[in-house]
């Protein structure tokens, strides 16, 4: 990988550990921990303090009502019976649920179908690659501000585009019938192109000459797929499954607050996004947390229910 | 195409095909190239079209935004004249370099550390520690956002630099995929460095870092750009004006100037441009630690 490594030339052969006394090996390891601590420490106080404090937190406010600024005060499992009670976080789990039924496969389908398609050489391969990427790399919000543009109601593009063709294009973020499905078609938009670059790595992975044998042995493509690609691809398909559950579940908040405000008509308010409102909207961190543990649950028996299926995850290669 | 390669399959099967057959699959794999060739590049062209169309819209006239010519007819640079004149957009450019590269310099730093003593050294508690900064991969940010926005409160961090850079620094992503690259450098080189007496640092220093180039430079890209687009944490760690960061920046200016698409487009591009410039200088470092970070 780098030129470095052959310049220094092969180490000569100096396998003396053996020969060292017990007491200076025991020094050295100690050595050795106290380094491996050293060299460790900023990032787990960091991890700590960011992520696990946060995460034990989130578990925690979940028990208490939090008022303006800092005053906790015990509720015990209100939050938990206030949300059984609450229609709008029911209908915003229904909600996700629908999104996720829809979004995981559609993700996972228009990323192994790009992969399939752009996978061979053929002219311009690379500049298609590059331009399904694209969308990708530009931040949610710039996202959201284009399709806001194009979808503006009767003069946007795509409302003028289909007026050409005959059609009167609906409110696609005004009307609380297609706000939802807009913002699935724009998810798939940006994130289709990262999906298949996940599977085009997975597909580049399978050995050639699988695929020579079976076009041998008088495979169509249907059948090389179903034999050779599909069983190859599935440590590939289980970490997109998994990932992919977990980016729809908790991402695409930017463009829901900037997109719908989680409207019309709450249409669009998906948890994540019950849970911002909840927190920085109304100022209910210990309603909002409660909310959140109960995503998190969510993703978690996901996750199981994956590896369960998938004997742990355990995908051993055929070869 | 390779016929007796030593990876080749046993050759139980019939040899080459006869020269006719031959011509027809040269003659069938033309066809389906063209036909590849068409259907991508069709995708290829709607998916990037919404990126395009904001880019030529940003020339536009006020008159001419919402036209549906993919050009503009008069080219102007007013849009960007009136973005950066009429708020402080030079400003919220600045807040979001300082943050980004801080936070790619420092996580650069601090992650190969710890993927240096996770992959190198022997330690009591190195597995433990491994799964623990490994199951912090699934806390996604979302999900946290509530209580880090109350722990950063708590430190008194809120509307500072402080409070928009370290929180993003630490994640265990760059963590793990520097170790598994560490995981693949030939023990001979410590065990030279170690006979000539250097200590761990000085290994980490003279043998790690300068080896860790092109994987660095790979995550440098997703960093800074992951840090460039960052949205929400801004949103909420900041109210001050001056803490701005271009993507809160260009959606105040948004809130501001809903109906004058010309000077949102504009504004929005100029946030763009630093992505789609790294996206087009990087993108096979881009590809590369995508795909790793997929496989592994």
């Amino acid at each position: 990988m780098t030129g470095a490594i052959d310049t220094a030339g092969p180490a000569p052969a100096t396998h003396k550990r053996p020969g060292r006394s017990r007491a200076a090996a025991s020094d050295l390891a100690k050595r050795e921990r106290r380094a491996a601590y050293l060299f460790l420490s900023p990032n787990l106080i960091g991890l700590t303090v960011f992520v696990a404090v946060p995460m034990l937190l989130s578990i925690v406010l979940a028990f208490f009502s939090v008022d303006g600024f800092g005053g906790y005060t015990f509720v015990g499992t209100a939050n938990f019976e206030r949300m059984v009670g609450d229609p709008q976080f029911i209908d915003s789990l229904g909600r996700t649920m629908i999104y996720l039924f829809v979004l995981v496969p559609g993700l996972f389908l228009s990323g192994l179908g790009l992969a399939l398609l752009v996978r061979s050489q053929f002219p311009l391969v690379g500049l298609f690659r590059t331009a399904l990427f694209a969308p990708n790399v530009v931040s949610l919000v710039v996202v959201a501000l284009i399709w806001n543009f194009l979808l503006t109601d009767d003069v946007g593009f795509v409302a003028k585009l289909l007026g050409r063709l005959g059609i009167t294009a609906p409110s696609w973020l005004g009307d609380p019938s297609y706000a939802l499905g807009t913002v699935m078609v724009i998810t798939i938009w940006f994130s289709m192109g990262y999906y298949m670059l996940i599977f085009l790595a997975g597909l580049q992975d399978i050995p050639r000459e699988f695929y020579e044998v079976a076009s041998i042995d008088g495979a169509g493509p249907w059948q090389t797929f179903r034999n050779v690609t599909w069983p190859m691809l599935k440590p590939t398909s289980f970490f997109i499954l998994l990932t992919s559950t977990i980016a729809v579940m908790t991402g695409g908040l930017e463009m829901l607050v900037i997109l719908t405000s989680g409207g019309p008509a709450n249409s669009t308010t998906l948890i994540v996004y019950y849970v911002y409102q909840q927190a920085f909207v109304y100022g209910e961190f210990g309603y909002a947390s409660a909310i959140g543990s109960i995503m998190v649950l969510i993703l978690l028996a996901w996750s199981a229910l994956l590896f369960a299926l998938t004997r742990g995850g355990r995908f051993t290669h055929a070869d | 195409m390779p016929t007796d390669t030593a990876t080749a399959p046993p050759a139980r099967h019939a040899p080459a095909p006869p020269t006719g057959q031959r011509r027809f699959l040269v003659r069938r794999s033309h066809r389906k190239k063209a036909a590849l060739f068409t259907v991508v590049g069709i995708i290829a062209i709607i998916t990037a079209f919404p990126l395009l169309w904001m880019i030529t819209s940003s020339f536009k006239g006020p008159d001419e935004v919402l036209s549906t010519d993919i050009l503009p007819s008069a080219p102007t640079v007013d849009n960007f004249d009136y973005v950066f004149t009429s708020v402080p957009f030079t400003r919220y450019l600045f807040n979001s370099f300082i943050i980004s590269v801080t936070v790619t310099v420092v996580a650069l730093f601090f992650h190969s550390m710890a993927a240096y003593a996770l992959a190198r050294l022997k330690f009591r508690g190195r597995d433990t520690i491994f799964i623990a900064v490994f199951s912090t991969l699934l806390v996604t940010a979302p999900v946290v956002l509530v209580p880090l926005f109350l722990v950063v409160h708590r430190l008194g961090l809120l509307n500072s630099y402080a409070g928009l850079i370290i929180p993003a620094i630490f994640s265990a992503f760059g963590i793990f995929l520097l170790r598994q690259f560490y995981l693949t450098i030939p023990a001979e080189l410590e065990e030279a460095a170690i006979l000539d007496g250097c200590g761990y640092w000085m290994i980490y220093r003279k043998i790690i870092l300068p080896m860790s180039k092109s994987i660095f430079a790979a995550l440098a890209v997703l960093f800074f750009l992951a840090n460039w687009n960052s949205f929400l944490w801004p949103l909420v760690a900041t109210t001050d004006q001056d803490l701005q960061v271009v993507q809160l920046g260009i959606v105040s200016f948004f809130e501001e100037h809903s109906a004058d698409w010309n000077y949102v487009l504009a504004a929005a591009f100029v946030a763009a441009i630093p992505t789609l410039i790294i996206f087009g200088f990087f993108q096979r470092k881009i590809v590369e630690s995508v795909k790793t970070s997929g496989m592994k």
